[in-house]
């Protein structure tokens, strides 16, 4: 296992774990732009932007994409969120030049003004789509009550408005400032051939012109509250609540994992004893999610609307008993136990190391062995949890509670 | 070029099948066991399900928190599942905790409490899961859709109703659970980094003395087929396309397979292509081929805003019925592409390599190594799948919809 990294002189940045004993590759590029990086006028269009990337380059239709990512076997897909785009391929090794091309080459989308409205209508038919299903698009009025005038507070789809009145201009000018390659990192896992890899995203991303693409990171001020939406023709209730919580830079967000996972994880866990395994809550669960600058305990909630109430209380006491006295050293113990496993079961597969890898580049600019994690959460001790409790408090955010109730 | 796959049947009718994949740190196993939600009297839908959770409430020395904490403690990523036709438990690990793993599970085939106290909670938790799923449009519309168009009772979600599940009494799930939880029809698949011979001695001690036992017997119903509208208050409409297929032990099955791939897909599929990137109705279209041992079916989904539901129901039957004149030897080409990289990427999973052995064995009383899967697929042609498509084009087709509106249908 070797980790390898390069830099393009425009700033492109590639890097790589490499396995020569894996079966498959996985490669995905990093685009620092996000909901984060959006306003009123252009909400959405991060997320429009990555859809459009797949309707063609200046020498590919749409059509070509789609043929190509199929021919070459890969299970290609994208993803926004509120602080990246990511456009990740797992393929078999033959293909890593091809999947490494292609990819490169829908980073330079040709955003014709005909695909551009016909995908408009895509985005428009997603938005109903989510809104029509749990939480109905209330986790991004939670998002928003509890980062307020912050960034971080941006819905990543945008609105049915926001995008219906989205000019391709505004979206040109976005994909300028934010697609630069200083902007991008190509991160890949698996069985990679690295020197192949930086040669071929010379030949297709050397020419692209370094832009100032900054972001600036703000610390968050979330703010606390409890808001109820009615949805009357919903069965379940849903809860949602944010808290505040270690950064993506903080060393205490491994104890803040422990600590979620004891209090929270849909198994084994306080709210689960408590909620679920009873038949009071059909999910109730505690995460931890980091970001540049800011991190959240999120908890979720499904129940029966009659009682949402006491269920709400009831997680509200399992959190005021651990910050009065902490998580137990079986509990820890167990913890861990889980943590293990599960980030040996992750490490087998060459995409789940390429996020791995490429999340700690984006966030840290480090690499990280899988043995260096593992050792991380088996040194982890009650007293750092005690610090995360101290540091952050579960008793702090915003809930909102949609559903009939 | 891949490991050979070694399995044993005991004479109990357990059939353990396995592959060592001794590159993984990890093992996964998974076991289905003949106790679907087709085994359920008609009066009692949702039986096979609260057996299910009431399993996994204690079993042999482990009381329910027992449980738990030691599978917490062994880092078994595990979960459990009611299909129409089985009752599947799976889990993943790291392979050293593989044997104490399959003790506990073993000790949940033979030996659960089935507690009283816990009756409650667990219908409780069926309850939960039924009302949920009155807030997933999407979802209630295929299972709407299985529902009619299999014949009773192989298109039952395991999900039951909500009656029959109130009134499901304790001596109910015990009686389900002698006469379904048994070595006949029970299959386990094992995967991962594991020796032949230790687990199969391993498996014989834990599940060789297992009794067989009298399955209930099941009576089939004609299936409604035809169309269904189920109004429902939400932005877009929900559409669910179903048409008859061959099941896999079929010598058609990969033509038909094939011919499936072609149309829903992959980002170049055909209803991917027509209905969301020509025509932008929709964000999620896509279809499936869902098979049971002796019967199967072709499941279409697309979910479009209501006022442009109906152009996406006819955009897509015009698809299903275009695709009897054949597919083209690119669209093949793709194709085979495709499920070689799904047959590679399965020797990095114990986990998913395990259930599909599972499943193989399942339906056609073997499991064949990728190599194999690989050939059939590499000698697929178009003229095979044409030839099939000829005699079998799409059709008749069973639809509903979720959503404010009813379409015009024309089936």
């Amino acid at each position: 296992m070797e980790f390898l990294t390069h830099a393009l002189p425009n700033g492109l940045e590639i890097v790589a774990e490499c396995n020569p004993e894996a079966y498959s590759t996985a490669l995905m590029f990093i685009v620092k732009a996000g909901s984060r990086d959006e306003s009123d006028e252009n909400a959405g269009v991060s997320h429009f932007l990555e859809h459009m990337a797949f309707k063609g380059t200046p020498t590919r239709s749409a059509d070509d994409v789609n043929r190509e990512l199929d021919e070459i076997g890969s299970h290609c897909n994208a993803e926004t969120s509120e602080e990246t785009t990511v456009y990740y391929a797992p393929v078999l090794p033959e293909y890593q030049t091809r999947a490494t091309e292609l990819l490169a080459d829908i980073l330079r989308p040709a955003l014709r003004p005909s695909d551009f409205e016909t995908e408009k209508q895509v985005i428009l038919e997603e938005i109903q789509m989510v809104e029509d299903q749990p939480p109905f698009g209330a986790d991004d009025k939670c998002r928003a009550a509890f980062f307020g005038d912050h960034p971080l507070a941006r819905s990543v789809l945008g609105t049915l408005a926001s995008v219906g009145a989205l000019p391709v201009a505004a979206m040109r000018d976005y994909f300028c400032r934010r697609y630069a390659p200083g902007n991008i990192i190509l991160a890949a896992a698996g069985r990679v051939d690295f020197e192949r890899m930086v040669a071929d995203c010379r030949r297709v991303c050397g020419d692209w012109e370094p832009t100032e693409c900054g972001r600036a990171v703000e610390p968050a001020r979330p703010r606390n509250g409890f808001q109820r939406l009615a949805r009357e023709s919903a069965t379940q209730q849903y809860l949602m609540r944010m808290s505040p919580g270690p950064a993506a830079r903080d060393d205490d967000r491994y104890a803040a994992k422990v600590l979620a996972m004891v209090l929270g994880d849909d198994s084994g866990s306080r709210l689960f004893w408590e909620l679920v395994d009873p038949g009071i809550a059909e999910v109730a669960a505690l995460n931890h999610y980091e970001y540049q600058g800011a991190g959240v305990f999120y908890t979720q909630i499904h129940c029966a609307p009659e009682d949402a109430d006491e269920v709400y209380q009831r997680a509200m006491q399992i959190y005021e008993a651990a910050h009065a006295e902490g998580i137990t050293e079986s509990e820890l113990q167990q913890a861990k136990n889980k943590a293990r496993s599960q980030l040996v079961l992750a490490s087998e597969l060459p995409s789940r190391r390429m996020s791995s890898v490429g999340g700690d580049w984006f966030y840290r600019r480090e690499y990280r062995p899988l043995e260096e994690d593992l050792d991380l959460f088996a040194s982890i001790q009650l007293s750092h949890v005690a610090d995360v409790l101290r540091r952050y408090s579960l008793l702090e955010g915003t809930t909102l509670t949609i559903g009939p109730e | 070029m891949t490991a050979p796959i070694r399995s044993h049947v005991f004479p109990n009718g357990l059939a353990l099948v396995a592959q060592p994949m001794d590159w993984l740190q990890s093992a996964a196993f998974s076991f289905l066991v003949p106790a679907g939600c087709v085994y359920e009297p008609a009066a009692r839908l949702g039986l096979a399900s609260l057996a299910c959770e009431m399993t996994l409430r204690g079993a042999g020395p482990r009381d329910n928190r027992q449980f738990v904490l030691d599978l917490d403690n062994l880092g078994v990523v595990h979960h459990a599942a009611v299909s129409s036709t089985r009752t599947s438990y799976g889990g993943a690990m790291l392979a050293e905790n593989l044997p104490a793993a399959l003790a506990i599970f073993a000790d949940v085939l033979r030996r659960p409490h089935l507690p009283a106290e816990e009756l409650e909670a667990c219908r409780q938790n069926s309850l939960q899961a039924l009302h949920a799923v009155e807030d997933e449009p999407s979802e209630k519309a295929m299972i709407e859709l299985r529902r009619r168009y299999f014949p009773d009772p192989w298109g039952r979600s395991s999900l039951g109703e909500e009656e029959a599940v109130e009134a499901i009494g304790l001596e109910e799930i015990r009686g389900f659970f002698q006469r379904q939880f048994q070595p006949r029809g029970t299959i386990l698949g094992v995967a991962g980094r594991v020796a032949w011979e230790p687990l199969k001695d391993l498996v014989g001690e834990l599940l060789g003395g297992w009794q067989p036992a009298e399955g209930a017997a099941i009576d089939e119903c004609p299936a409604p087929g035809g169309y269904l509208h189920v109004p429902y208050d939400s932005a877009q409409t929900y559409i669910g396309i179903a048409y008859t297929s061959v099941p896999y032990r079929h010598p058609d099955y990969f033509r038909a397979w094939g011919a499936v791939g072609a149309l829903g897909g992959g980002m170049s599929s055909r209803l991917f292509t027509e209905v969301r990137e020509r025509r932008g109705l929709c964000y999620s279209v896509y279809a499936t081929y869902h098979t049971l041992r002796d019967r199967a079916g072709v499941f279409c989904f697309a979910g479009s805003g209501a006022q442009r539901a109906q152009e996406t129901l006819d955009v897509t039957l015009g698809e299903l019925r275009r695709l009897a004149q054949g597919i083209e030897a690119s669209e093949l080409g793709r194709l085979k592409a495709r499920i070689k990289t799904d047959l590679i990427m399965q020797q990095e999973s114990s986990f998913s390599r395990s259930s599909s052995i599972a499943r193989e064995w399942y339906h056609i009383d073997r499991a064949r190594t990728l190599d194999e899967l690989e050939q059939i697929v590499d000698g697929l042609t178009c003229e095979d799948i044409n030839d099939y498509l000829a005699q079998n084009p799409p059709g008749p087709f069973t639809i509903v919809t979720v959503g404010p509106d009813e379409l015009k249908v024309n089936v």
